[in-house]
């Protein structure tokens, strides 16, 4: 640093110092003050660190890289893959949408009470739009066929079990969804209480399954997907939709498993039950459908 | 290290304080879009499913 006297003197006789010029000087600033600037730059010049300080330097500066990437990995983590997977939904589900306009399927069951069940698409591909009021009145997650975490868990919303039943299908039909990060799908599935709607809508109708109750398992209990849930020997006559999500959050030590009943179905050109046609989320996404 | 970076950029500081943030924004991208997404499945929070042997 300069010293005082250094100081007054370059304020005095020229502006150009403060303003941080040091290359542009010319010659004609090089007299009185001359001196005070020279002994400065010296100062900045690269002294070679010997080396172990030079070591421990670049240690150092490796702590603190690697500290950055920690929390910057954090911060993705946390952050930017909600982000992510959130544009990814809203994009599918207008996918969606229009290819259902496009292609309105209008094949219904013999007996209209009966829900109809489409068959399974290919793998990784989505072909549902879930709604569950509970979880806020603008909400809404495509679902998709498998449950691999790349890309149908981290993108695409939650997806469905391929070994298990489709939407109206006699049966389990079991969808997967993180519950943090990514989106986070099942965030709020603790937030379920019994009666609650959660209510799937494809190209060929809506399905309205009603919450019953939960459990809460070890991550390798498959019985919760059975056709009797917990009870896999039997065949079972029941319409049931399972949702699993990790549990307690930020963990992967146990599984929330969610339980719902068939309750309603209709086609859809009947349009949206009304426990979602006038939600923010509806409108949004499916409203033209 | 960091010290040696900055000497080897060229031009005034203003100009290697526009390479660095650069390079920074590159690295910062090149994790987030490449390397993040590789190690995320080896973090022990990220399992929603339930299989034999989960």
């Amino acid at each position: 640093m300069r010293g005082p006297g250094a100081a007054q003197s370059a304020g005095a006789t020229s502006a150009a110092d403060p303003s941080g010029r040091g290359d542009a000087r010319g010659a004609a600033a090089a007299s009185a003050v001359g001196a005070g600037r020279t002994d400065r730059r010296r100062k900045t010049e690269y002294q070679p660190l010997g080396p172990v300080r030079g070591t421990i330097r670049a240690f150092g500066e490796l702590c603190i890289t690697a500290g950055m990437v920690l929390i910057l990995f954090v911060v993705w983590q946390l952050w930017w893959t909600d982000i992510a997977a959130n544009r990814d939904n809203e994009v599918l589900a207008d996918q969606l949408i229009t290819d259902w306009q496009e292609n309105p399927d209008n094949t219904l069951p013999d007996d209209p009470d009966t829900p109809f069940v489409a068959d399974p698409v290919a793998e990784n591909t989505g072909f549902g739009i879930m709604y569950v009021p509970r979880f806020g009145e603008d909400y809404y997650r495509t679902v998709a066929e498998g449950v691999s975490m790349e890309p149908v868990l981290n993108r695409m919303g939650v997806g469905r079990y391929p070994s298990s039943a489709m939407p109206g299908e006699v049966g389990n039909f079991s969808v997967a969804g993180h519950r943090v990060t990514y989106g986070k799908p099942l965030n709020q599935i603790h937030q379920l209480r019994p009666g609650d709607e959660i209510v799937v809508q494809t190209g060929d109708g809506f399905y309205t399954y009603t919450f019953r109750n939960f459990e809460i398992v070890l991550p390798d209990a498959t019985e919760v997907l059975a056709a009797v849930p917990t009870m896999p020997d039997y065949k079972g006559k029941d319409r049931i939709m399972t949702l699993t999500a990790c549990n307690p959050m930020f963990s992967a030590q146990e599984r929330y498993v969610a339980y719902a009943e068939l309750t309603d179905w209709k086609p859809a050109g009947d349009g949206a039950p009304a426990s979602i046609a006038d939600s923010p989320a509806f409108q949004k996404v499916g409203g033209d459908a | 290290m960091y010290a040696l970076l900055w000497r080897a950029l060229p031009g005034p500081w203003i100009v290697k304080l526009i390479i660095c943030l650069i390079l920074i924004a590159a690295v910062v991208f090149l994790l987030m879009e490449y390397v993040f997404p590789v190690i995320a499945p080896y973090m022990p929070f990220n399992d929603a499913t339930i299989e034999e042997g989960g």
